[in-house]
């Protein structure tokens, strides 16, 4: 136990704190404040108060410390790359080598994950194949000791949030406790992955959100400008890194219009003034983060300018920025022409090319005609040739006046290699049964009324132009009045597993049918630089982040697969496994300290009851002793946010449709923990008060906070190898160190 | 005792007019020619399946909602003596002469016209004027999608009306009794609860009662909101699963034990098994998870291919897969491993959880073997074969250890059906698992068996049950071969609880997903605001008569609006409240409120849910939220005659402007009439005249 707390000082010194703007701020510390001094009547001398502020610096100084030393304790094992390090610290190399990449999370976390190898002298070329490979010489723990930093700073901002909002230096204490010996915050602050940026960032944004709060008294003033926009820069951070960082906006953003509907109906203030209030917030928590998220990506595209293993998820025009790609620096003619040979690019993610070949569709599957699909490759056998649906002339002829193709024109599209049409008809496709099938048909270009398609560029007036890479067309076959389309079903081995394109009647508007041209040949037509067609900054910002959310949404679980479900993370049901299976095996496994997490658990529903037992005595209008009634305050409104926290980064999750993986629940696990902080807290007070009359009465909240301490810190002592590193035989067998420990069948460790 | 001679007996009736009105003009429009159509229009192909089964008492699974809705859909065949013989295939089949389709439409059209006078009540009880709620019910009566939705045999209109009834039995203050027709039912349900727990704060807070009285009140409300509810739909499935005693298609997405409670089906095979497995029993394993289908653990002759299409290679032993059809290559025999014999001993030693046993396949007397060679079509699995002996160093590995996944203890006997069980292999700990692929033709489509290896927690995909099984009494393989094909014997009869089937029936209806079949009528509900899309319910088979869902657009457009103004006002007073500046006296602030919070608050519960669903929707899905946005409409134009109209002046220019709106409503929806009745064929020129909206698909013949 920290000497400076121990036992000298008694309760009630303890628990008012002034911080810089603290002790008036809030009703219920104002409560708490006053009644604490007019329970102490003598004034403590001003040596005393030297040293407790004193000792509260280096109580936070101590949780600090040990925070850091246990996250930097062994932080080079193993010396291998562990479970998501291989797609992240992959990640950080590509910025390093500034290769072009595509991941379904915001760019910050991974730029700063770059940043700090760069920074540690880590050159960007190791692999990060596949887990267990070993670093061998590369400088690995400049990236793993940046994550480890920020995720050490996760205990003291607990601990300085609890005691902000409980004025009680216990109730901050078992949260750092609880967060510094949970083995899961621990070993997810090790390696070289997103979260402990994450969990930084929320943490910063709810530490200055209290802040700020608690200098409400004091608006305008520095301290309340430094933290309301330290708010907003967290902010960025969190949504910057995943977008999970979007629940803790919610929360700044609930609690903020909380705040502004107080002062709007605080009738001293004048309108102006409310204004202004309104002014800053809205210059800090939507503006600057704004900027800042904005900004992150600025950097994200300048660094990444080669092209990469990202291109293929991106738009052609989106491609043609990237040094590198074939699309890079080419020339070609702007508007498409009667005669031009092109390639057809699906506007979907991973779709690819229109493409056709000399096989024909086999027996019994729609009519036996060459076969059109779509292929993700660039091969000749993509080009097409852009024709009048009514003459065979060919347009190419130097007599004839160039043509261009408009907006609404009937065309047909006639295959370079093998000079068939592209057709379709009343048969069924092969895979999609209700959609029709396209073929290529007709000898030397000359077929029937089925090979004649409108050419449509989406949102615009008919008569246009048609632009290369920009315009989003769609191609309406003339009889049937069905759109072309890619189902993105891969064919069986007679389609060379390449995917099958139909004929759609449904007119919906989907990107499956919307295509894009992207190569473009016409010796009649001028070439203009691509450059000129960039798509500009707002264009590329809005198409990645239409990429990411398509990648979230397309990660949905298999049937036949354990997944790992929400209502079995707060139980601490199953973990992860981040390294080695084996006996012999170095292993590492995500695991919460059980003691930890289900004391957590029953937090949350010691907490449901007191509090709707205050709320409802309040609401009936009993009269509360004063202490009894700055103790509810504390409970009701302290905790009443970090509840809200722990809700709103929990709750979502259950309407989520993608995979999701046991660490999501670490940020609500941290609000979790900060809720059963102040709960413990203010119960054993309120058990102490209740029993005044017995002389032992004030003991029992200090014996009673001290035990959960010690009984966190000894399951740590049990549990710590989870984190730290395991070898040796598995938890089932007797001489195991874990032996015994395995409390749940569905732990494997 | 005889007082009621000595004095007159008087009966004093006070009948509302208006209401009885309202009443008749609403069966008018709703039931006027209703069995016209002749023929299966656009859903009905759907719902008229379930009256088909419940007529012929066969168990169905419909994952839509519970089934009260189904029901009272029956209820009408029921009562019009339909024997539930119509084959429903397709829309547009003529009904066939035993379908009694009046009476099979009628009761949701009684709830159609029923809804109109409602509406007038519930915004008489909300405490606006007389006018008011005339303008409701008026409103409704004249909603060509109201219409057209309540007089086919479809749910959506008696979902409507209990919403209504809920809303105006509440604000009765009866017991509100909330029933669930479609799972959309629980949306209003929450509002109610959620306006209910608002006023029993409130009550909290009166610190006038005693807490006694308080404590009387709120239990009375938890009665009345929460355990009625909650019997009901208990009541509901209680009645579903009694009248639906038979066995029928849908049987396979359910458990073992709840296909054996059924008549027909499985129980005539199960009836009169054994219950407990013993060393020798034979049995057939069926997996639990059941998916992509329901199969049970087979085996054949065939081996797995010595080297797969993509160049690895298999052990070539026998192969082992999932199979979704009865077959005598189903079965498999329990055997003990210390012991050759493969009958069972007298008494029978019973298998008990944590057993080591070899399962032997019936047919060809191969064991269950599973090794360190990659699954066909999983590498990362083990492969698992029936074993042979090709005396090539790789020795057989078929011993399982048995664990019943649902023991109460450690002891517990493996029971037929009711035990779930996992096998995990001896020697390597892999779970015998359901991968859940198709192996390709050397397998014949079947699905593929694996050993999981790194068993991730538990999945229903490893689990297994057994369906089929008897003790087996013959050492002979000859004998044996012939005992597997004959029927089993003995009879023990086993009867699953209520409860028990209740939880299971109503689990498989949250989790079962049908596919994502895109429907051409298909639409978002971000078209439904501004009713940018239709359906085409029904199309003569020779005239272009035809009738589509498709709703009154000045309805619509100016619900849409109402509710806008709506919130912006609220918006406005509420600012304005908050510094002390009081627009509205306190009692027209409250009913403002009030009627907000119910019929936008019922509006938004009934729409915005579908924003997070990822079924197919239709526009039908939003006519629950149309109908309150239509209650809402009355109630804002009223207020802003009585209360933003500064003159005498301008509230008949109001007045004269609502009465001219509500004559282009009437003008629209006599226009479009001829679509939502479908009695009138309309030439190709009228047609185009309708199709005001470029987004509305309106069926056009070409000649």
């Amino acid at each position: 136990m920290p000497p400076a707390t121990g036992g000298g000082l008694a309760e009630s010194e303890l628990r008012p704190r002034r911080g810089r703007c603290g002790p008036a701020a809030r009703a219920a510390g104002r409560d708490v404040a006053t009644e604490a001094a007019a329970r102490s009547p003598k004034r403590p001398a001003r040596g005393s108060q030297r040293f407790e502020a004193a000792g509260r610096w280096a109580l936070l100084a101590l949780v600090t410390l040990l925070s850091f030393a246990t996250r930097f304790h062994r932080l080079a094992e193993p010396r291998h790359i562990c479970w998501d390090e291989t797609h992240f610290g992959k990640m950080g190399s590509y910025y390093i080598n500034r290769t072009f990449f595509f991941d379904v999370h915001p760019p910050l976390g991974k730029m700063l994950i770059g940043l700090a190898g760069y920074l540690s002298g880590y050159d960007g070329t190791f692999l990060f194949q596949k887990p267990g490979d070993k670093y061998e010489h590369h400088s690995y723990m400049g990236m793993r000791g940046f994550c480890a930093f920020l995720g050490s700073w996760l205990v003291p901002f607990a601990y300085l949030t609890v005691l902000d909002l409980s004025k009680s230096l216990w109730a901050a204490l078992l949260t750092a406790a609880l967060l510094t010996f949970d083995t899961g915050c621990l070993t997810l602050s090790q390696y070289i992955l997103l979260d402990p940026i994450l969990m930084f960032f929320i943490m910063a944004a709810m530490l200055s959100m209290v802040k700020y709060n608690s200098c409400a008294n004091r608006p305008f003033s520095a301290p309340w400008w430094f933290w309301l926009s330290l708010t907003g820069v967290s902010l960025a951070g969190a949504l910057g890194v995943k977008f999970v960082g979007l629940f803790i906006i919610l929360q700044v953003g609930l609690n903020t219009i909380a705040d502004l509907w107080h002062l709007f109906g605080d009738l001293s203030l004048s309108l102006v003034t409310v204004g202004k209030h309104l002014t800053a917030r809205v210059l800090c928590l939507i503006v600057l983060p704004l900027a800042l998220y904005t900004a992150t990506f600025a950097v994200h595209f300048m660094v990444l300018s080669k092209s990469g293993p990202g291109d293929g998820f991106f738009s052609s025009a989106f491609q043609a920025r990237l040094s590198g790609n074939n699309l890079h620096n080419a020339s070609i003619p702007e508007h498409l022409a009667y005669g031009s040979v092109i390639t057809v690019k699906n506007l979907r993610m991973a779709i690819g090319y229109l493409h056709s070949h000399r096989h024909l569709y086999p027996e019994g599957i729609g009519a036996r005609q060459q076969q059109v699909t779509t292929y993700l490759h660039k091969d000749y056998n993509n080009l097409w040739i852009i024709k009048k649906h009514n003459t065979n002339s060919d347009p190419l002829d130097p007599s004839f006046p160039v043509e261009f193709v408009r907006h609404g024109d009937i065309i047909r599209l006639e295959h370079k290699e093998t000079s068939r049409n592209l057709h379709s008809h009343y048969h069924e496709a092969p895979l999609t049964r209700k959609h029709y099938q396209v073929t290529g048909y007709g000898i030397n270009g000359t077929g029937d009324s089925n090979d004649f398609w409108r050419i449509e560029v989406v949102n615009r007036k008919f008569g246009n132009r048609i632009k290369v890479l920009r315009s989003r067309i769609r191609l309406i076959h003339l009889v049937t009045g069905c759109v072309l389309g890619s189902s993105g079903k891969v064919l069986p081995k007679w389609g060379w597993e390449q995917l099958e394109v139909t004929c759609t009647p449904y007119l919906k508007e989907t990107l499956n049918s919307i295509w894009n041209v992207e190569d473009h040949i016409n010796p009649k037509l001028p070439n203009i630089s691509l450059n000129v067609l960039q798509p500009s900054f707002p264009e590329i910002l809005l198409e990645s982040h239409m990429v990411m959310i398509r990648g979230n949404s397309g990660l949905k679980p298999k049937d036949n697969e354990f997944t790992s479900k929400p209502w079995h993370w707060p139980i601490n049901y199953q973990g992860l496994r981040f390294s080695g299976i084996n006996d012999t095996d170095f292993r590492v496994y995500l695991l919460g300290n059980p003691v930890v997490w289900w004391l957590n658990l029953l937090s949350i529903a010691l907490y449901l009851l007191s509090g709707s037992i205050i709320a409802i005595a309040i609401q009936r209008g009993a009269q509360l002793p004063a202490e009894v009634a700055g103790l509810s305050q504390v409970l009701l409104r302290g905790g009443g946010q970090v509840l809200l926290g722990w809700t709103l980064h929990y709750f979502p999750f259950f309407l989520m449709g993608r995979v999701l993986y046991f660490h999501h629940y670490f940020p609500a696990m941290l609000f979790s923990s900060m809720l059963t902080g102040i709960l413990w807290d203010t119960l054993l007070r309120l058990c102490a008060w209740g029993l005044a009359s017995w002389p032992l009465a004030r003991g029992i909240h200090v014996v009673g906070i001290l035990s959960l301490l010690l009984g966190t810190a000894y399951s740590f002592y049990l549990f710590h190898p989870l984190a730290y590193g395991m070898v040796g035989p598995l938890a089932q067998d007797p001489q195991s160190p874990m032996a015994g420990l395995r409390w749940l069948d569905s732990w494997d460790f | 005792m005889w007082g009621f001679l000595k004095r007159p007996i008087v009966v004093t009736a006070d009948i509302n007019l208006s209401l009885v009105a309202l009443t008749g003009m609403g069966l008018l429009s709703r039931l006027w020619r209703l069995t016209y159509p002749p023929a299966v229009v656009f859903d009905e192909v759907y719902y008229g399946q379930y009256i088909s089964f419940y007529m012929k008492r066969i168990f169905f699974l419909d994952d839509s909602g519970p089934p009260f809705g189904h029901m009272v859909l029956a209820l009408g065949g029921y009562l019009g003596g339909f024997d539930g013989h119509f084959l429903w295939n397709r829309i547009g089949a003529e009904y066939s002469s035993n379908v009694p389709v009046w009476s099979l439409r009628l009761l949701p059209a009684l709830a159609g016209a029923l809804s109109v006078p409602m509406a007038y009540q519930i915004v008489l009880e909300l405490q606006f004027s007389h006018c008011a709620a005339m303008g409701a019910a008026l409103l409704m009566l004249i909603e060509n999608a109201l219409i057209t939705q309540s007089r086919l045999m479809l749910l959506e209109s008696v979902l409507i009306f209990f919403n209504l009834l809920a809303v105006l039995s509440y604000l009765k203050f009866f017991n509100c009794q909330k029933h669930s027709i479609k799972y959309m039912g629980m949306f209003t349900y929450v509002l109610m609860l959620a306006v209910a727990a608002v006023h029993a704060w409130h009550l909290i807070g009166d610190q006038t009662l005693s807490n006694v009285c308080v404590f009387c009140h709120l239990l009375a409300r938890a009665v009345a909101l929460l355990v009625i509810p909650v019997v009901l739909y208990l009541l509901f499935f209680y009645v579903h699963l009694i009248l639906l005693f038979r066995s029928g298609p849908h049987d396979q997405i359910m458990s073992s034990a709840f296909q054996a409670s059924l008549e027909g089906g499985l129980a005539r095979i199960t009836q009169g098994q054994p219950l407990e497995v013993a060393f020798g029993s034979q049995v057939t394993l069926r997996n639990v998870f059941g998916k992509p289908v329901p199969c049970w653990l087979h085996s054949h002759q065939d081996t797995y291919p010595m080297i797969y299409e993509n160049g690895r290679g298999s052990s070539h032993q026998q192969q082992v897969t999932c199979y979704p059809f009865k077959d005598v290559n189903n079965w498999w025999i329990v055997k003990d491993p210390g012991r050759h014999q493969l009958v069972v001993s007298s008494p029978p030693r019973r298998v008990r959880h944590g057993d080591m046993v070899q399962l032997v396949h019936g047919m060809t007397t191969r064991s269950l073997n599973t090794h360190d060679v990659a699954a066909p079509l999983s590498p990362h699995s083990q492969e698992v074969s029936c074993y042979i002996d090709y005396n090539i160093s790789m020795p057989a590995q078929n011993l399982w250890r048995l664990e019943i996944v649902n023991r109460g203890s450690d002891t517990d006997v493996w029971k037929t059906i009711l035990s779930e069980v996992r096998f995990v292999h001896v020697n390597t700990s892999a779970v015998l698992k359901l991968s859940g692929a198709h192996l390709p033709d050397w397998g014949y489509r079947q699905l593929e068996i694996v050993g999981e290896k790194l068993s991730r927690g538990y999945h229903e995909s490893m689990v297994w049950n057994v369906e089929e099984h008897r003790y087996g009494a013959s050492q002979e393989q000859r004998e044996r071969e012939r005992e597997l094909h004959s029927p089993a014997q003995v009879d023990v009869s086993r009867n699953l609880s209520f409860m028990a089937r209740f939880l299971e029936l109503q689990w498989k209806m949250l989790v079962l997903r049908s596919d994502d079949s895109e429907h051409k009528y298909s639409s978002s509900p971000l078209e439904w605001v501004t009713l940018d899309t239709n359906i085409a319910y029904w199309l003569h088979p020779r005239t272009s008569a035809q009738i589509h869902l498709l709703g009154n657009i000045v309805i619509w457009i100016s619900g849409s609006l109402a509710l806008a103004i709506y919130a912006l006002l609220s918006l406005w007073y509420l600012l304005r409240r908050r510094r002390n500046v009081h627009d509205l006296p306190q009692d027209a602030w409250l009913r403002w409120v009030l009627a907000g919070a119910l019929c936008a608050g019922g509006w938004a519960v009934n729409y915005l849910p579908f924003f997070l669903m990822e079924k197919t929707l239709f526009l039908y899905h939003y006519l629950p939220a149309l109908t309150f946005q239509i209650l809402l409409l009355p109630v804002v134009l009223q207020h802003i005659s009585d209360h933003l109209c500064r003159s005498q002046l301008q509230r008949s220019v109001f007045s004269a402007l609502v009465v001219a709106w509500y004559s282009s409503a009437c003008h629209v929806s006599h226009t479009l009439r001829p679509l939502t009745y479908g009695d009138k064929s309309l030439s190709p020129h009228e047609l185009k005249a309708l199709r005001w909206k470029d987004s509305w698909d309106i069926l056009i013949r070409k000649h």
